[in-house]
């Protein structure tokens, strides 16, 4: 039993980070792409719009990875989580069969359009469908959200005498207090991954000294995006889904920030550390005292509930897995809004296509976005522990009844032999497509 | 309520069915009949530039069948489990096959993707058969052994298959004689769909001997499905109770009967369009006549301890299914739409169509 639980969350846990690898990046790089066919639009400079094609081609390469690794995570439901897929898909179904119907059909039908249709439709129709294309991948993005804001924090719902969720209240779902802030901030994140991704294929082109008109031009828009998608990134929508956590996940709270003893008075805020879960406290801890009462709650002498306050069987059974991840995601959230701003600094001298060593910086910076990205998630999804759906559902009742462990340890380990080879062919591919860079029209 | 989104679902998957088994076809094509580069390259693409919004039809319909009916959807696809996830593989390897092979020149690069489309295609063609027969066929829900259920009543394991290979038993595998017949009448129906859509699509070098492979296949296919009717009645006792109670049923049996006919002409139609809208009512008819068979049975049982799954067992709530219905409507529309909108401005012979360079 406890191996069937740990093999499906762990074919869980991987497979959905290699799928999100792609999402992150099509979600915030829509967003540049119709910047860039606007700009072509209101400037008629033909530079924009081959960036446009250039980055809907990336899009494209992203888009089918997407696909082809989202549509495992759509059956899992089904064929590793059947109960809990039969307790709440009268729920969960609604927003997930709507990301389906409104959001994917949308993006995917409009790519294609895109990408071939530029000679048959016009320029401001062309436009239109690169910005379809980007309503589609963050509509998808907040039906996912939505559905994953339920399990968070459920809204709505009514539950049975044979343990079945049933909706109660449609609109609750998308007026959930978790939901709008989940989702400005996953967005934003995606917004600084795909940032990260143009200014350093920007600092490629100028430091090889080939395709330099094009780097420039990635540089300074990655740069833009990146810082204030950085900044709100962390304020004001990092520091809103801290307080719902502390609101709505008080043990979880305390587990991502390190607090095992309840102090008296206000709580420390934890830089550094490493929990010692044998006697229940942090080693060669860096804190600073009364700073995290106040970001919480705005006073600096507020208590707030540590580990010690809560019951074994609410609190994450990986708390350090949750410490670290939370930690990772907010010291790499601090460097990027660092690096970002030292950038636009050089850039608003005319100094950063000479500086190599920041151009360097920004070039290798490129993964740490993805793991940003994919520990926050692993923030949202450890501190849910022990619980499916918050409170209600616990993760050990959802599992399939009926699938034995050793089935799915084989199908986790073609899973991972599987994606080693997508991610290879996915990394040739991009490279290439980078390497060749935009090409001008030839006409 | 139940029926409505009965109804809904099986049109999203008999489209999905239609769209994306002309690529699975044109795989099987692609694998077997196209011989020089050019043609390989032209009826690549001829799937390659439609199957990624082929299959969000596969999505929309696994999306609201998990709304609609997630007892059944919870059953199926635990039961199913390692086909499920196999099907997931080769979705994989069909889906990068089409879009790497035109990424590099090499010739032996080409013929990696080229084999990795055609084998996934057929393979995928006879499991998505395979499926359709386990689910006329039935399982064994419950698990029930000696009399005993060793699950709760809805659920169920399947094994790939039962050492006596027969539908008869009473622990059926995925794969028995009967399943793999209609495994075979889905490779040959696809592959029928599939050549008509090369036709269609491209002007490439083998289209006149597709015909004639298509009148080939066709014998094939009404052999197939005469034995299969034979079967289908030991197999599921009660499969024409339906069409005996509601006779208008019929129609879906005959929309079949109309494209198998239709088929043998295949030589003498001079537009492309009506092959494949022949190739289309077999998919269409072959896909109703099974589900108007059942009805309203999702999964039969093949013991009697456990009750079959039916649409009114392993639906969600009414509230639910009622809101669903508003944005249902819509959505469905818009699902046309799109298709329309892409299927018009992509119309016509993609030969000259610029793909992946």
């Amino acid at each position: 039993m406890e191996d069937m639980i740990f093999y499906d969350r762990l074919q869980f846990a991987f497979t959905i980070t290699f799928h999100y690898i792609f999402p992150q990046l099509t979600m915030g790089l829509s967003l540049i792409v119709v910047y860039f066919k606007w700009k072509f639009l209101r400037t008629k400079i033909e530079k924009y719009n081959t960036a446009a094609k250039f980055f809907m081609k990336i899009f494209a390469i992203n888009f089918t990875m997407g696909v082809v690794t989202g549509i495992p995570m759509e059956f899992q439901f089904g064929t590793n989580w059947a109960k809990f897929s039969e307790l709440t898909g009268g729920i969960i179904g609604q927003t997930l069969a709507m990301e389906g119907m409104f959001s994917f059909f949308l993006e995917s039908s409009f790519l294609a359009l895109f990408i071939f249709g530029e000679k048959l439709m016009g320029q401001k129709l062309h436009f239109f469908t690169g910005f379809l294309v980007f309503l589609g991948s963050w509509a998808s993005g907040w039906f996912i959200l939505a559905t994953n804001a339920w399990m968070q924090h459920p809204v709505g719902y009514e539950i049975l005498e044979n343990g079945k969720y049933v909706l109660q209240n449609f609109s609750a779902l998308f007026s959930n207090p978790w939901l709008l802030p989940a989702f400005l901030h996953n967005q934003l994140a995606s917004v600084v991954t795909s940032s990260f991704v143009v200014a350093s294929i920007g600092a490629f082109y100028v430091l090889r000294n080939k395709q330099t008109e094009y780097g420039k031009l990635f540089l300074k828009t990655g740069v833009i995006f990146g810082l204030i998608s950085s900044v709100l990134l962390a304020f004001p929508t990092g520091d809103w889904n801290a307080k719902n956590v502390a609101k709505y996940q008080p043990a979880s709270f305390a587990a991502m920030e390190g607090i095992f003893q309840t102090e008296d008075a206000g709580a420390e805020i934890v830089l550094i550390g490493q929990p010692n879960m044998v006697e229940k406290k942090l080693d060669n801890k860096i804190a600073v005292p009364n700073i995290l009462s106040f970001l919480t709650y705005q006073d600096w002498d507020k208590q707030i509930a540590g580990m010690d306050q809560f019951k074994k069987e609410e609190l994450p059974d990986n708390i350090p897995a949750l410490y670290y991840s939370y930690h990772i995601m907010v010291g790499l959230g601090t460097i990027f809004i660092g690096v970002m701003a030292l950038a636009l600094f050089f850039l608003w001298r005319k100094k950063l296509y000479n500086s190599k060593a920041l151009l360097w910086t920004i070039m290798f910076l490129v993964p740490f976005p993805y793991i940003a990205n994919i520990t926050g998630w692993y923030v949202a999804e450890l501190g849910r522990q022990p619980y499916l759906v918050y409170g209600l559902l616990r993760t050990s009742d959802g599992i399939s009844p009926t699938v034995s462990s050793g089935n799915t340890l084989f199908t986790l380990l073609g899973f991972v032999a599987l994606y080693m080879l997508l991610g290879l062919l996915f990394l040739l591919l991009v490279g290439k497509t980078i390497n060749q860079g935009p090409k001008p029209q030839t006409h | 309520m139940e029926i409505f989104w009965y109804i809904i679902i099986a049109i999203v998957l008999a489209v999905f069915f239609i769209l994306d088994g002309y690529d699975f076809g044109t795989g099987i094509i692609h694998l077997f009949f196209a011989k020089n580069e050019k043609d390989k390259e032209v009826i690549a693409k001829s799937a390659g530039l439609f199957w990624d919004s082929n299959e969000v039809w596969l999505v929309a319909g696994g999306g609201m069948l998990f709304m609609a009916f997630p007892t059944f959807y919870a059953s199926v696809f635990s039961g199913f489990y390692l086909p499920l996830i196999i099907v997931l593989w080769l979705i994989v390897f069909r889906a990068i096959g089409l879009e790497f092979r035109s990424q590099f020149k090499y010739q032996m690069w080409k013929d990696i993707w080229d084999k990795s489309f055609g084998v996934s295609s057929l393979l995928l063609a006879l499991f998505f058969g395979i499926a359709l027969g386990n689910v006329v066929r039935g399982v064994n829900l419950g698990g029930v052994e000696n009399g005993v259920s060793i699950y709760e009543g809805h659920y169920f394991f399947l094994p790939l298959w039962d050492s006596s290979f027969s539908p008869l038993s009473t622990t059926p595998g995925v794969i028995d004689w009967f399943t793999i017949i209609i495994g075979l009448i889905s490779v040959v129906t696809l592959a029928i769909h599939g050549a008509n859509w090369v036709i269609l699509k491209t002007n490439s070098s083998i289209n006149n001997k597709l015909k004639s492979i298509i009148f080939k296949l066709n014998i094939v296919l009404t052999a197939l499905t005469i034995f299969s009717l034979m079967v289908w009645q030991i197999v599921n006792p009660s499969s024409l109770d339906n069409f005996i109670d509601k006779p208008y049923l019929i129609v879906f049996p005959l929309i079949y009967m109309t494209g198998l006919i239709g088929l043998f002409f295949i030589k003498k139609i001079k537009k492309d369009i009506y092959g494949f809208m022949l190739s289309t009512l077999l998919i269409l008819g072959g896909i109703t006549s099974s589900l108007a068979s059942l009805f309203p049975v999702l999964l039969p049982s093949v013991n009697t301890i456990n009750e079959p799954l039916t649409i009114y067992n392993t639906s969600a709530a009414e509230y639910g299914l009622s809101v669903a219905l508003t944005w249902g409507i819509i959505g469905f529309i818009l699902l046309f739409v799109y298709m329309i909108i892409q299927k018009r401005l992509m119309g016509g012979k993609i030969d000259k169509m610029d793909y992946g360079h």
